[in-house]
């Protein structure tokens, strides 16, 4: 909700009665009423539902599908004795500062910074390619990794060729391997953010503080990542709850494990819910997902308000 | 004027959401909707309903069968099919229902008691005792009409057992039997994996049914007793389970425990290891040659000169001698049906025994009907459907509960400790013991040692 706050002399309204402002603010916002409809029962609905759900212990059979009962805080006493949960959590939050906040979120960077000021001819190259990876389906971006770092996969049979031992990946480091599939397909939406950011920084400035003698790391410290502050923050929030939500790609690649090393909470949540049936305890498992999410944006909008 | 056109839009965008949300299907009783599952091989039972669709609708004029082919593998059909459930005006009318879930979907009220009909219908005498009771839930009433099921034992290379100087037509009495042959393959054919037992999460449900549980039934114990209504852990049979399993992977009669963890290994086995000739012996199902038979993924016409079948051995070969265990699919009709008359018509014509031989062939399943089993039709092209038929009569089937999927993912958890040597067997028993207690609760758990 964007409000536009118009100079008081030029509001209309100001001069007139109140029952007058009543009706154009009600003509105002009747257009709005169906997009409010529609939002409240696409988008509301299943949440409140999820909520109410998550206090229940409605399942996809058994006696409770049909007459689910009220149980109180039973699904997420149960949740936080579940020590699956808390190994959950953690590689959630593991998946996501290694993924999103250090790889994406510095590749980026990294990307955008090496790409100002170069030749047109590979700006566009290093940009297709890397959009080329942003752009795929995450179900495919899932089998392309899987096909590359499976036994008989792409990375050994070259690392064979050479002479050297394949391994396997999947089974060996699955996490690492997810954060780099991960990092390898988000890093474009950091860097497209980043690049915008920067051809906003005055050059004058940066040519000033050069003149003054500030090198390349002092200029890029205290000019140029000051002022881009904001899309910094901005795109550390949308990426970090991009990869909090993340499933298909690690379902694809290791389905959650071997055993539960790549068991982030959305395939936790997908288990409980649709493998197991319990619809209540999965509905909760969604809320303190969402609540993870609120959290990170909390800390994310705190550091945004900070002024230098 | 202005404000007159927001109500006009207002009115049109409220319509058209609500009408949206209408329910689209019929519910008049005047469509049956029919749901199964059609996924990858499995394709018999859209064959199946496509063939009776035109008969269906002849020989009931006004009613139309309307066919709802779920795509998706079984764990997400029973999701998918749970989901439909959830409402009056999208649950089906008839529904390919697996044995396994019988309890827990007439506990929540998905499910029609047939008992009345199938009283009345002569075809009902044909069917076997054990596929009987599969339908039978734990309130007595019968829920559905078998479908035809699956059996579990020992495939094995008889190419790989001469050269190991193993017989061609190997019965092992006991589990000693079958280590011992698999001791001499080690020894005397380098290169092969001797003996696959699945064990880990990496296989699911593979794991728990044909590896550890083809064991524990094969001990005094198993998983649950029907009796006292108790899961039973932690037992004896349950320890000696795992104990084989120890052995097999850790002298190296088995596969490595990165093949045995990868999620695919059982597809491996069927469409790899054991047409390759890398593999010697399998405890796996009788659902195999599906993919070997000219047209499956992996077509592989010696396969019936190559392979040998052997019943899974009891532990000291205690009565009956042999294990097996089977799933199996039913024809249910759904509680809320409009029409259940013409609902059970459909269940009686798509399971007659011309339709029930179809579907056996083109699904690859175990007869469980006494005049298709004696068909000459039945056993071409498969030779050892004879023999997995001939394991019906010795067949246990899972408890069927609602909170089996939990504890089986538990079994699977346990296995895989203890073949990667996390765990020692007994403390993984113990582990496993607690862990049913959490899930069925205290009261429903009983050990016996």
């Amino acid at each position: 909700m964007v409000a536009v706050d118009l100079p008081e002399s030029t509001r209309p309204a100001a001069r007139r009665s109140p029952a007058a402002r009543g009706r154009r603010a009600a003509g105002r916002i009747l257009p709005l009423v169906p997009a409010f409809a529609l939002i409240a029962l696409f988008f509301l609905g299943p949440i409140l539902w999820c909520v109410y759900a998550s206090f229940t212990d409605v399942a996809l059979t058994g006696a409770t599908a049909s007459t689910p009962h009220l149980i109180g805080l039973r699904n997420y006493r149960r949740m936080f004795a579940d020590p699956a949960f808390g190994q959950s959590l953690w590689l959630t939050v593991v998946f996501v500062v290694g993924s999103a906040v250090i790889g994406q979120n510095v590749g980026g960077m990294a990307l955008a910074l090496l790409m100002k000021s170069r030749h047109r001819i590979a700006r566009a190259v290093v940009g297709a390619i890397v959009v080329g990876a942003w752009v795929m389906p995450e179900l495919v971006a899932g089998f392309v990794w899987y096909a590359f770092l499976a036994d008989d996969g792409t990375l050994n049979a070259i690392l064979r060729a050479v002479g050297l031992h394949g391994k396997s990946w999947l089974y060996v480091m699955p996490l690492l391997s997810v954060i780099i599939a991960n990092v390898w397909r988000g890093t474009a939406f950091s860097m497209l953010v980043y690049s915008a950011a920067l051809s906003n920084v005055p050059e004058d400035l940066l040519e000033a503080a050069a003149v003054d003698g500030a090198s390349a790391y002092r200029r890029l410290r205290h000019i140029t990542l000051p002022l881009m502050r904001r899309a910094v923050m901005t795109n550390l929030m949308t990426i970090t709850l991009q990869t909090l939500a993340v499933f298909t790609l690690i379902f694809v690649m290791t389905g959650g494990g071997p055993g539960t090393k790549t068991q982030t909470l959305p395939i936790y949540m997908y288990q409980s819910a649709f493998k197991f049936y319990q619809l209540g305890y999965g509905a909760a498992l969604a809320i303190v997902l969402l609540a993870v999410g609120g959290v990170f944006s909390v800390i994310y909008l705190r550091m945004m308000r900070e002024e230098i | 004027m202005r404000r007159q056109w927001a109500l006009v839009m207002t009115a049109v965008t409220v319509a058209a959401g609500l009408s949206a949300c209408g329910d689209s299907g019929s519910s008049d009783g005047k469509t049956i909707k029919v749901a199964y599952q059609k996924f990858g091989n499995f394709i018999g039972a859209d064959e199946l309903f496509k063939k009776i669709k035109p008969v269906f609708e002849q020989q009931n004029p006004g009613v139309k069968l309307k066919l709802i082919p779920i795509e998706a593998d079984e764990n997400s059909y029973y999701t998918k099919l749970g989901l439909m459930r959830r409402s009056k005006s999208t649950a089906p009318d008839v529904a390919y229902e697996d044995t396994f879930f019988v309890n827990s979907d007439a506990q929540a009220r998905f499910l029609m008691p047939l008992d009345d009909k199938l009283a009345s219908w002569p075809d009902w005498s044909q069917f076997v005792a054990a596929s009987k009771a599969a339908g039978k839930a734990g309130d007595g009433h019968t829920y559905g009409v078998p479908m035809g099921t699956d059996t579990r034992g020992l495939w094995f290379n008889k190419k790989i057992f001469a050269k190991a100087g193993l017989p061609a037509d190997w019965q092992p009495k006991n589990w000693n039997d079958l280590l011992t042959a698999a001791r001499q393959i080690k020894a005397k054919v380098p290169g092969v994996i001797p003996l696959n037992v699945y064990a880990g999460k990496g296989v699911g449900e593979a794991s728990s049914m044909q590896g550890f549980e083809m064991l524990l039934y094969g001990t005094a114990d198993k998983l649950y007793d029907d009796q006292t209504k108790k899961w039973v852990a932690p037992s004896r049979g349950m320890n000696d389970a795992m104990n084989f399993l120890k052995t097999v992977y850790s002298e190296k009669l088995g596969p490595t425990q990165q093949q045995a963890l990868d999620p695919h290994w059982s597809d491996n086995v069927a469409a790899q290891e054991l047409p390759q000739g890398k593999l010697a012996i399998a405890l796996d199902g009788s659902w195999l040659p599906q993919g070997w038979i000219p047209g499956g993924v992996s077509a592989w016409p010696d396969w019936s000169k190559t392979l040998g079948t052997a019943p899974m051995p009891t532990q000291n070969g205690q009565a009956p001698g042999k294990v097996s265990l089977s799933g199996g699919w039913l024809l249910s009709v759904g509680a809320n049906t409009k029409n259940p008359d013409a609902a059970w018509k459909l269940v009686q014509l798509a399971m007659n025994k011309e339709n029930s031989l179809f579907f056996y062939i083109k699904g690859t399943q175990v007869s469980v009907r006494n005049d298709v089993t004696s068909d000459p039709e039945y056993v071409k092209g498969n030779p050892t459907q004879q023999f997995w038929t001939s394991l019906v009569q010795y067949t246990q089937y899972r408890p069927a509960y609602s909170v089996y999927p939990q504890i089986s993912n538990q079994l699977q958890a346990a296995t895989e400790a203890v073949v990667t040597g996390q765990s020692a067997p007994d403390k993984a028993v113990n582990d496993l013991a607690g862990q049913i207690k959490q899930l069925a609760g205290p009261d429903k758990v009983e050990g016996t040692s």
